[in-house]
């Protein structure tokens, strides 16, 4: 470790930094061009023939812009693997450790596969500023994986949510979309405020932002049970039970899944939630190592441990209970998706290494699912004009390819092998099993069985929808035309096929993650 | 070598995905017949010594970080499973040779339950083992859902959640093996010395798990819709091989691994192994369906299966797992006369209505197995399912007297209601009021279909009749390689 904190110049910062500063000149050259080519004048009286060339424009700016977009965060992940490993800058504000590097190379795969969304969807206004906003994102997901520091994690923790609030409310001619900004945008800033609040009651304890310092303070000076520390532990979770939509703090997340634009709502629940969980499993298995407390049934001890099982059983119940009685997809995937944060967090309680690595495995596994799944329903909206289950009824006759592929994403939500959600779960509840002596954590994991026993059922009513139901749309108007959605289509071919890939070779992944978890 | 038969399934799944109609049921059939000649191959091949304790064919690892192996095993429990699957595919392929929608489809999801229950009598490992008895659920639901009759999607929905239900129970006691020894590996793992109090609950968990799917009583009610409401394909494929899994795993997994465990819950399974035999016979009497009949009767027979596994005595474990292959023969066959012969034909099921048809008068070949598989099913001498029954009943009566006694009295019912069902079907009493024209029954002016009995339905139904009298007459065939096999195991030491 090179502990240079003073005497590190500018130019080796930026050497250290550079990912994260390719892909914000990336966003700001998606912006440039985005400016140059779309620009369409909003005068009152457009012409049916300007209006058909300003169409014909923004297809051609967003493929420029999501081509840039794309090279961008390409050039980024193989810096990232550049750079030397084994580095703490600041006091942990910038750490690069084989760990970060791979989730930010995790990251900026879903960046990528959001943009690739993105650019199939031909007709979206403001090409250029949409997608500066995801690589906006983009970089507060490396900064919140990439530090080991309150402030810096706060300061990605705002940029991430920032550029999330606008990227909900983008489609500017559905009121939905604007309705799941503003709830995104009021409960998110809520919880910030929390967080910010519960961040600073630690600094005033510890006098430090650094993680592993704030732990060693812990251990030595404080007894672990004062009142002001559990306030301070609370209140910044708080803050990341929100971003990952645990239950009680999910209230946003069944509108903006389903207001927000598709790539939006892919990247909130994918990419978003992974980075949240790389940074709240940091900030409690580092930071807060010496108040874990313990969740065991027959052992029940105060600290974070309790807190999260708690939030973990209350998230897989709601969640999947509430699933049961949604009729839109998105809003099934959305109380879906508060379940699955559930059954992650498990991994985390468990609070060991592999505890660890098995809840970071399930989410990566987990968003890449859902990227696909909102793929395909990217494209029955736009077949359809909807995503209730009425729109995908007979989905299986139109395009077997892409019922094919919802099954699979479908079916591994569930956790049915051979596909990739059946090992994930497989890994977490086994990692939580083993943390605890006599299978203290056993409790947690039934509430969890049980929760993916009725999840079952309403994956299998979307299915139901596609391959038993008869269309209800006329046949004329097929998904399958290839003409133009070859690249959506290709997209999430590829993304099925990685979802049984890592269910039939987990390790591929599993070794990985478990190898750098620290 | 056996190991093909999973590789061989899962590449004819793939293949009919990709290839055109025109030979989707041939690459089926093809594929099918491949499992079943792999298992004849090694029921040849392997001296009989080699089949008493569970051998390694393959172990790869897989996850390392997790101890995960890909690892196959057989022994003569197995190989008697893999026959029996191997059987049961087969005639179920000949059985749905006329399926007309959705061709490819259905034959990649019946040979995707197929693949999954070789995988499972093969395993080694447990969480391959698990993965493939999970593997099986979901093909059943499109099975059903899609292909299915009456109430498909209840029956489907139903049947599905009860498997998912006993799977969560499966899931804990299989994480609790595996945290608490370390490993996966199923023969290690049963050798390994588990705490009293850890057995005592993960036993019960374990085995009622897998009871789900066995259709034990009271877990047994998805069973008869389920059966009733799948294609007969289905229905062959649910009550010859998928309820089989469950007592399979039962023996192999739960019994294997907790002995005390199973110690202390032994008489209970009895209980209701011996409470299904009865009830469900009785139930069956009162049925009007006769898909319901046969559905009632495979859970009364799966009693059987119950109560022989948990009598635990060499013999009548022994015996249990032969049922296990007679059972998947007899019931195979009760649903190809009942689903395919009778149902295309009469469009119905209503034995009442049926009894006003005669129908022995027309479909002579349809009678004659139906009373083959009748007598089979009653436990009529010479054939299996009297071989597996007597020796069920011999080996408990040292362990459980009593309940060995209210068996015999089942058997008296079980033999009540498949008679009546063999009356009501085939010889009413009532003059027909069918005629033969040009060869094809005049029942129902607008089907178009050929109505004598096709050649492919006399093949499926001639490999059954054939596999059920063999091992009646010849029950050593498969009892020396059982019994070998079930005396290694742990809990009768």
């Amino acid at each position: 470790m090179k502990a240079a904190d003073a005497t590190i110049s500018y130019l080796e910062l930026l050497k250290f930094a550079s990912p994260e500063t390719i892909v914000v000149i990336t966003a700001l050259a998606v912006l440039a061009v985005g400016l140059g080519t779309g620009r369409v004048k909003s005068t009152a009286t457009v012409s049916t023939v300007q209006r058909a060339r300003s169409a014909s424009n923004s297809a051609t700016a967003m493929g420029i812009c999501s081509a840039v977009a794309g090279l961008g965060l390409a050039i980024a992940a193989g810096v990232v693997l550049q750079l030397p490993q084994g580095t703490t800058l600041f006091g942990g504000m910038l750490v690069i450790t084989p760990f970060t590097s791979l989730f930010k190379i995790i990251c900026i795969v879903l960046a990528f596969f959001t943009v690739l969304l993105i650019a199939s969807q031909k007709s979206t206004p403001h090409p250029g500023e949409y997608l500066a906003l995801v690589l906006f994102a983009t970089v507060g997901l490396m900064l919140l994986v990439g530090s080991e520091e309150f402030l810096m994690i706060f300061i990605g923790l705002e940029l991430l949510g920032l550029s999330l609030y606008v990227m909900t409310a983008f489609d500017k001619t559905d009121i939905r979309s604007a309705e799941a900004g503003l709830k995104y945008l009021l409960f998110g800033s809520t919880s910030s405020a929390f967080t910010l609040f519960g961040i600073s009651l630690i600094y005033g304890m510890t006098g430090t932002t650094s993680l592993p310092a704030i732990s060693q303070k812990l251990a030595s000076a404080f007894p672990t049970s004062s009142g002001l520390l559990a306030v301070g532990i609370i209140m910044t979770l708080v803050g990341f039970a929100f971003k990952i939509a645990a239950a009680p703090f999910h209230l946003w997340a069944p509108d903006a899944y389903q207001g927000a634009p598709v790539p939006s709502a892919g990247f909130i629940a994918s990419a978003s939630k992974v980075a949240s969980f790389v940074v709240l499993g940091k900030i409690v298995l580092v930071g807060f190592a010496p108040v874990r407390g313990s969740a065991a049934w027959h052992a029940m001890l105060a600290g974070w441990s309790p807190v999260l099982a708690v939030l973990a059983a209350l998230s897989i119940l709601v969640g999947n209970l509430v699933a049961l009685a949604q009729s839109n997809v998105r809003r099934l995937l959305a109380y879906s998706a508060v379940a699955h944060g559930g059954y992650t967090l498990i991994g985390i309680v468990a609070g060991d290494r592999e505890g660890f690595s098995a809840a970071l495995f399930y989410a990566s596994v987990y968003a890449v699912t859902l990227v696909g799944a909102f793929g395909v329903v990217a494209m029955v909206r736009h077949e359809t004009g909807g995503d209730d289950f009425s729109n995908f009824r007979g989905l299986a006759f139109r395009s077997p390819f892409m019922a094919g592929c919802m099954a699979i994403f479908m079916l591994s939500l569930a956790g049915i092998p051979p596909l990739a959600g059946f090992f994930g779960k497989f890994y977490v509840f086994s990692a939580a099993l083993r943390a605890t002596p006599n299978h203290g954590l056993l409790w947690l994991v039934v509430v969890a069985l049980l929760g993916s026993f009725v999840s079952l059922y309403y994956y299998l009513i979307v299915l139901k929808a596609i391959f038993v139901d008869e269309a209800a749309v006329p046949a004329t108007h097929r998904v399958d035309s290839l003409s133009s959605d070859l690249l959506q289509r290709s997209t999430v071919i590829g993304l099925a096929a990685a979802v049984l890939l890592l269910g039939i070779m987990p390790g591929i992944l599993a070794t990985r993650i478990l190898a750098t978890v620290p | 070598m056996i190991a093909w038969t999973i590789y061989v399934t899962f590449a004819g799944a793939v293949l009919l995905l990709l290839s055109p109609r025109a030979f989707a049921r041939w690459i089926a059939l093809l594929t099918a017949f491949a499992g079943l000649a792999l298992g004849l191959i090694e029921l040849v091949r392997t001296p009989i010594a080699d089949l008493a304790r569970f051998t390694t064919i393959v172990r790869v690892p897989w996850v390392l970080a997790l101890g995960i192996n890909y690892h196959l095993a057989i022994d003569g429990v197995s190989l008697t499973m893999v026959l029996v699957t191997g059987i049961s595919a087969v005639s179920t392929v000949l059985f749905s040779w006329d399926v007309k929608e959705r061709q490819n489809e259905f034959f990649f999801w019946l040979l995707l339950v197929v693949a999954g229950c070789y995988g499972v009598f093969l395993s080694a490992d447990l969480f391959l083992f698990f993965a493939f008895y999970e593997l099986v659920i979901v093909p059943k639901y499109f099975l059903i859902a899609v292909f299915g009759s009456t109430n498909k999607e209840y029956g489907a929905m139903k049947l599905t959640l009860y498997s998912f239900f006993g799977g969560m129970f499966v899931f804990v006691g299989i994480l609790a093996a595996y945290v608490t020894a370390g490993t996966l590996d199923l023969n290690q793992l049963s050798q390994f010395q588990f705490s009293p109090q850890l057995q005592s609950w993960a036993f019960p968990a374990l085995f009622l798990g897998f009871a789900v799917l066995a259709g034990i009583w009271p877990l047994h009610t998805w069973a008869p819709t389920g059966h009733a409401a799948a294609p007969t394909a289905g229905s062959m494929l649910l009550a010859g091989i998928v309820m089989k899994l469950g007592s399979y795993a039962g023996l192999r997994v739960a019994m294997n691994l907790f002995p005390q465990g199973f110690q202390m819950w032994g008489k209970w399974i009895v209980l209701l192994g011996v409470i299904g035999i009865v009830y469900a016979a009785a139930v069956a009497l009162r049925q009007h369906d006769l898909k319901f009949v046969i559905g009632y009767s495979s859970v009364s027979h799966m009693g059987f299966v119950m109560f022989g596994l948990a009598a635990a005595t060499a013999l009548s474990v022994s015996g249990a797992v032969l049922q296990m292959f007679s059972h998947g023969v007899i019931a195979a066959l009760l649903f190809a006369v009942a689903g395919r012969m009778i149902y295309r034909r009469t469009h119905t099921r209503e034995l009442d209505v049926l009894a006003g048809m005669s129908l022995s008068r027309v479909l002579p070949f349809a009678a004659f197995t139906f009373v083959v598989a009748s007598a089979a099913s009653m436990g009529i001498p010479g054939f299996s399912g009297f071989a597996a029954e007597i020796t069920i009943l011999i080996g408990a009566w040292k362990t459980y007297p009593v309940a060995v006694w209210i068996t015999g009295a089942g058997m008296v019912l079980v033999a009540a209601f498949t008679l009546r069902a063999l009356k009501q079907s085939f010889f009413g009493e009532a003059r027909s009021t069918v005629q033969l024209q040009d060869g094809r029954v005049a029942l129902d002016p607008d089907w178009n279909e050929q109505q004598t009995i096709t050649a492919a339905e006399k093949c499926g139904a001639c490999l059954l009749m054939f596999a059920t009298i063999a091992v009646g007459l010849y029950p050593k065939l498969l009892l020396d390689r059982i019994m070998p096999a079930v005396e290694a195991m742990r809990f009768l030491q």
